[in-house]
């Protein structure tokens, strides 16, 4: 991978080999799928059309899936009520705009000519619009939050012993955790 | 389109107005997964703060755990909260002095 960097026009490219777009379009799809999942089974919504577009009341509870918590958290601390009332008029369009944002990456992977079924081994090089940049920052903040909730890290201390573990399905996604760090670090750098 | 009749308006006490109700407050909690640079940015892009205070709201998250962002009406802060959840950043909102 050749990291995030602003060209010399202005542009911001990053190049990522075959794998390592697979790894963040398919995080990507499991993120639009769990806020899909939200979105789709909450108290039946009559309008199918305006709950897709995030219009009209949703859920007042929060998600049970800690992850979706994490992504969809309350925005009154103190306040259940106050806390119900908001996530009614708010989470829908939350969801939504989330979801939109990693396709939003997943579509700039396939644009530059990553290839799921592709075998060979040819490089995607991206170069991202503003509004990608946005929505890049965005969904790999949200897929890192993802990972940090299965990973269990809730502390400081815990994202440096995730690496310790001898789980090897655990140390191999705590490899992920730091390479998408690595990969937004050198976005939010190259937009400075 | 329409313009307004010029018309003569004592002013108003702004004062006893806005002491009607406690201002409420944005806080953004610290994390251990939001790059300390991202943290920083979205306080610079979003609020349109200075590189200077930008970090050192960032820092006051990570170091004190919490720190108040932005202070207004009610509205304006829910604005904040649902704009800093997009970015995935952990805020809420209460009242000043709550």
């Amino acid at each position: 991978m050749k990291p995030f960097r602003r060209r010399r026009r202005g542009g911001i490219c990053a190049t990522f080999e075959p794998g390592e777009a697979q790894v963040l379009s398919s995080l990507a799809g499991q993120v639009v799928e769990l806020l899909r999942d939200r979105s789709g089974t909450q108290e039946a919504d009559p309008d199918p059309l305006a709950a897709e577009l995030g219009l009209g009341a949703g859920p007042t509870l929060p998600p049970e899936d800690p992850v979706l918590q994490r992504l969809l958290p309350d925005a009154y601390r103190e306040d259940a009520d106050d806390a119900a009332e908001f996530r009614k008029f708010t989470e829908r369009s939350l969801t939504s705009t989330k979801a939109a944002n990693a396709e939003t990456l997943i579509t700039t992977l396939v644009d530059s000519g990553f290839d799921p079924g592709d075998e060979s081994d040819r490089p995607v090089e991206v170069e991202l619009s503003p509004d990608q940049v946005q929505a890049w920052l965005r969904s790999l903040t949200d897929v890192r939050l993802a990972l940090a909730v299965r990973l269990g890290i809730e502390t400081d201390d815990d994202a440096l012993a995730v690496h310790e573990s001898d789980d090897e399905a655990t140390a191999a996604m705590a490899d992920v955790y730091d390479w998408l760090g690595y990969v937004q670090e050198s976005l939010v750098v190259a937009l400075e | 389109m329409t313009t307004p009749a010029p018309v003569e308006l004592d002013e108003p006490d702004v004062s006893s107005v806005v002491q009607l109700e406690d201002p409420w407050v944005t806080i953004v909690w610290n994390d251990p997964v939001n790059l300390m640079s991202y943290v920083a940015y979205v306080f610079r892009n979003y609020f349109g703060y200075t590189e200077e205070k930008a970090h050192e709201l960032m820092l006051a998250v990570h170091e004190d755990g919490k720190a108040v962002v932005s202070s207004g009406s009610r509205e304006q802060m829910e604005r904040h909260v649902q704009a800093m959840h997009e970015y995935g950043l952990w805020a809420t909102l209460q009242q000043a002095d709550a």
